[in-house]
């Protein structure tokens, strides 16, 4: 019961303020408050609960929906879900908190959107139906483009559109792949269902896993993004209000990277390790290319959206490196990523607030006029780059440690990449934060309140004690990366690391 | 010399004759003059409706029974009873309101709409093609004057003649399609229609295959497939919005209904409609969505859309009977909610004060903002229409895939898909209108009724009930398959 409680609580919660009246925003802000922050307190009973040791899913639901056509309401987590469940309830609190200021029209509207796309987040890690995976990928469209849309900045519509059709596109061709995977588990065995576990024990002949791997990976390549389907991304980024970007980054990207973990490895072991050459060579080009351009931009959200491209570039190289360190890295990446790309929309989203302007060159001289916010902004920029003590470096590293054992060259590469990612964001940072303050309007901004604090302080927490001691972290998804491990090995005889160039 | 009186099943058209005789009272409570206006015959006419499909639900799943071999009382027809009588309801309720507001309330309204749904049945439960056509004709003159209703308006005038000018062109390729079989076969009735086919040579015999397209012709244009679908948009726009709604989803409904049972019979000549068929389905989404991209006025924007949901569905049956089939019929009732809940709104939403319908999208600018409770109703529709979890139409899309993909056909389902994606720009469009855009043009009011409200109400739980749990509605398009199956 734990995982739809944790689902649908958030639902309840905008049932709830449906039934408000809409001119009492503080109550509102107070009630969806509670709720996510309630949301988040049950799944922490998730960690505290959890059994390290134990192989194969936990917390597993399953009841009857559709039974004519093999469909169940089937939930579980492991080790590599219950990391990213608790990323998502962890997340959306702060993003309320966040828009307490920055949102004040039709603010019920917004908390209710917020809500349910929480609820089809948590959905999305927890489902093992191919059907009801579906529907909840599906279904978090819909709140995520309204946010973009009506919240959003000038060119939001351009943008939420952009977002909602390239999305769709990608699963379209999914959701045909899991038809498809329905009528052969059912041709092998008679037994026609949507079951996930039963369709990884069945077993997929290697001939037939080519287009299916290729159908979900194009609707994962397109979340992640992957280039070169991440055009998107900048103006979804850009355009949503601060809340949005930071949940688009921190979870909805990471759906991609999950996708890939739980349906494209042990569904398509075969063609996931023909095709690993194509994914590195993407994941190398997303890294620097995603750098390059990071370093160009004059508006700094632009600059963070196109760091997540590269940010993520270094998680696809770690999941297909097919090896413990890299799936690991990649994982814990993914929540390094969530946090502290989180973080700089958050810190972006405050001084826009203030100065109504996000280009670099209308800033200079913050660290005398906002100390508080300058430290919390250096100590983000630094776990971004992956500075060894904080979060970002234990991730990095271990991907790093898996690739070189596939792939040399690659590896070099992506260590290049790192140096670009600190090239970028601390030119960035030197521009906008150290210097002589050269705009008035500069010297009349406020430095943080206590609400923004509050907001970043948890992150902040989580970014130095991942840094310092991941254990606990890491130790989550042993047992389940083993267990992928050993499965895509298994399936394809695969020995450590594979032929490369 | 002695009569004989056949003897004769009263049951078998019950729920038709309940409705004809609905229909007949209002005709009587019409001469009555009264103050009030016209809206108690709309009552009558649910009631009646109401009654039909009561006794609809009473028949369900008793043997299958005939009358006198002409027309059939099987699962398949009651269920599509079943459709008719809430759909035309569902008008019936919206129509209430509309029609006194836009000044063309009469009797004959109520009266002729009760009349489309008598051919409406009689075209689910014919087995006999001269019941089809009758039947066909029965509804097809009823929408015809329904769709020129607003007498005064040209727009009104050129719906009903283009409607009636190539509605009649298309009964007549069809009624020439039922000679030719007639003479190829000696029989018009389906069952023996197919034996006749079934037997050696009769595939390759030119009379049976020249029967055969005329009747597809005639059933595309009832169905609205490309090529055949030129008059949908014109009809749609010039039609009373209620109007529109009923021939948008029950004379489609009505036509895929006997279509089944007509290629159900043609059974034997399968190798040769199955490619024709896969041809118009690739066709009609393709056309219906792209022309659909750049309407600017809402009615012809849905009668596009309708179009390609009618491709779609034409997908199901290229899968086959068995796994397309109750797809087929599944997606129907999904489409029709979706439908008359869209056209429900819009026939609410009046600019300027009752000078003119808002129809433009531009009139639905801020929607969001000032009807709230409206603007998210069409959201819902509109994602349906879409085929988004957690609405109705994504689980009917996913059957109809699902159908498609069973039977081996990927690349029309890949069409089908992709066609879903592009289909989401326009729909997306009003979305952004009601609630991205501000309000412009002179200001647009809602003049919501009870009667409206509540069909409104009904669409709107239908839609998202069958998304949430279609099972058991899944379960009862696989019984009224059934019949049809050999």
């Amino acid at each position: 019961m734990l995982l739809t409680a944790i689902i649908f609580l958030p639902t309840l919660g905008a049932v709830a303020l449906f039934l408000l009246d809409r001119r009492d925003e503080g109550r509102l802000r107070q009630v969806a408050l509670a709720v996510a922050v309630t949301t988040f307190l049950v799944s922490c009973l998730l960690w505290i609960i959890f059994d390290r040791v134990k192989p194969g899913m936990q917390f597993v639901e399953q009841r009857a929906w559709i039974p004519v056509s093999g469909i169940s309401y089937h939930l579980g987590v492991d080790g590599i879900s219950l990391l990213l469940v608790l990323l998502t309830t962890f997340l959306t609190p702060l993003c309320l908190l966040s828009a307490w200021s920055q949102i004040t029209a039709r603010v019920k509207e917004f908390l209710i959107s917020m809500l349910l796309l929480e609820t089809g987040m948590v959905g999305v890690f927890c489902a093992l139906d191919l059907f009801l995976f579906f529907v909840f990928w599906e279904a978090m469209l819909v709140p995520m483009y309204f946010i973009i849309g009506v919240w959003g900045g000038p060119r939001r519509v351009y943008a939420a559109v952009k977002f909602i059709l390239y999305t769709m596109a990608g699963s379209a061709l999914m959701l045909l792949a899991i038809l498809a995977l329905y009528y052969f588990q059912g041709q092998k065995t008679g037994v026609y269902t949507f079951d996930y576990p039963t369709i990884v024990a069945m077993g997929l002949e290697p001939g037939r896993q080519g287009w299916l791997f290729l159908a979900f990976a194009l609707a994962f390549a397109i979340k992640v993004p992957m280039f070169p389907f991440h055009t998107w991304l900048p103006d979804a980024h850009v355009e949503a209000p601060t809340a949005g970007s930071v949940i688009l980054a921190g979870v909805l990207l990471k759906m991609g990277t999950y996708g890939f973990l739980r349906f494209c490895l042990p569904l398509f072991p075969d063609a996931s390790v023909a095709f690993a050459p194509l994914i590195f060579v993407l994941a190398i080009i997303g890294i620097l290319y995603g750098a390059w351009v990071s370093t160009v931009q004059p508006d700094m959200k632009k600059l963070v959206a196109y760091s997540s491209v590269s940010h993520l570039g270094f998680v696809m190289l770690g999941l297909f490196a097919f090896n413990a360190q890299g799936i690991e890295g990649g994982i814990l990446q993914m929540v390094n990523h969530g946090l502290s790309t989180g973080a700089l929309f958050l810190l972006v989203g405050m001084i826009y607030e203030r100065r109504h302007s996000r280009l670099i060159a209308d800033f200079g001289g913050i660290w005398a006029v906002a100390p508080v916010f300058s430290a919390i902004f250096l100590l983000v920029t630094l776990s971004s780059i992956g500075l060894p003590g904080l979060n970002g470096f234990v991730g990095e590293f271990l991907i790093l440690v898996g690739a070189f054992q596939v792939s040399r060259p690659f590896a070099a590469l992506a260590t290049a990449g790192i140096i670009f990612a600190a090239v970028y964001m601390l030119w960035m940072y030197q521009r906008v934060v150290f210097g002589e303050v050269r705009h008035e309007e500069v010297r009349r901004l406020t430095d943080l309140s206590l609400r923004e604090v509050v907001t970043l302080v948890p992150i902040l927490i989580l970014v130095v004690w991942i840094g310092v001691y991941p254990k606990p972290f890491t130790a989550v998804t042993e047992t389940a990366v083993a267990e992928l491990i050993t499965v895509v090995k298994a399936k394809t005889g695969l020995a450590v690391g594979f032929s490369r160039p | 010399m002695p009569i004989a009186i056949p003897t004769l099943d009263w049951t078998v058209i019950a729920p038709v004759l309940i409705v004809t005789g609905t229909s007949f009272a209002c005709l009587l409570l019409d001469i009555t003059p009264s103050r009030a206006g016209k809206g108690h015959l709309a009552g009558v006419g649910v009631l009646g409706l109401a009654g039909a499909l009561g006794v609809s639900m009473i028949l369900w799943g008793g043997p299958p029974a005939s009358f006198q071999q002409m027309v059939a009382l099987d699962d398949f027809a009651l269920f599509f009873n079943a459709v008719f009588c809430v759909t035309t309801g569902l008008v019936l309720l919206l129509s209430v309101g509309y029609i006194r507001r836009q000044g063309i309330e009469a009797g004959e309204y109520y009266i002729l709409v009760l009349f489309a749904a008598v051919g409406m049945m009689l075209m689910a439960s014919a087995t006999d093609l001269l019941i089809v056509f009758l039947g066909l004709e029965l509804m097809s003159l009823s929408l015809y004057v329904l769709a020129g209703f607003f007498r005064t308006r040209a727009a009104g005038n050129e719906s009903a003649m283009k409607y009636f000018l190539l509605g009649a062109f298309a009964s007549s390729f069809f009624l020439y399609g039922i000679a030719l079989l007639y003479g190829a076969t000696g029989t018009t009735n389906l069952g023996r229609v197919g034996a006749a086919l079934a037997a050696p040579g009769a595939a390759r015999d030119p009379l049976n295959l020249a029967g055969l397209a005329l009747l597809l012709v005639g059933f595309g244009f009832k169905t609205s497939s490309v090529p055949f679908h030129q008059w949908a948009p014109d009809v749609y726009e010039g039609a009373p919005t209620a109007v529109a709604a009923l021939i948008a989803t029950g004379s489609k409904a009505a036509a895929f209904a006997a279509l089944l049972r007509v290629l159900v019979a043609m059974r034997a000549l399968q190798a040769d409609w199955l490619f024709l068929l896969w041809l118009l389905a690739v066709l009609t989404m393709t056309v219906g969505n792209v022309v659909a991209l750049v309407q600017g006025n809402l009615k012809r924007m849905l009668a596009y859309s309708s179009v390609a949901h009618v491709g779609y569905m034409l997908v199901g049956i290229v899968a086959g009977l068995a796994p397309g089939g109750p797809a087929v019929l599944y997606y129907l009732v999904v489409y029709s909610f979706a439908t008359v809940g869209a056209f429900g709104v819009i026939l609410l939403l009046e600019r300027d004060g009752r000078m003119e319908e808002a129809v433009d999208l531009a009139a639905y600018g801020g929607l969001g903002a000032r009807h709230p409770i409206l603007a998210l109703v069409l959201t819902v529709f509109m994602l349906s229409l879409i085929g988004l979890p957690p609405t109705a139409g994504f689980v009917g899309k996913f059957y109809l895939f699902s159908a498609a993909m069973r039977s081996g056909f990927v690349w029309l389902a890949v069409i089908a898909v992709l066609n879903s994606v592009v289909a989401a720009y326009y729909y997306l469009r009003l979305i952004v209108f009601m609630y991205m855009r501000d309000p412009e043009g002179p200001e647009v009011t809602a003049a919501l009724t009870p009667a409206a409200g509540l069909a409104l109400a009904v669409a709107v739980w239908a839609t998202l009930q069958l998304g949430l749990w279609p099972g058991p509605a899944f379960a009862l398009a696989q019984r009224a398959i059934a019949p049809l199956l050999p």
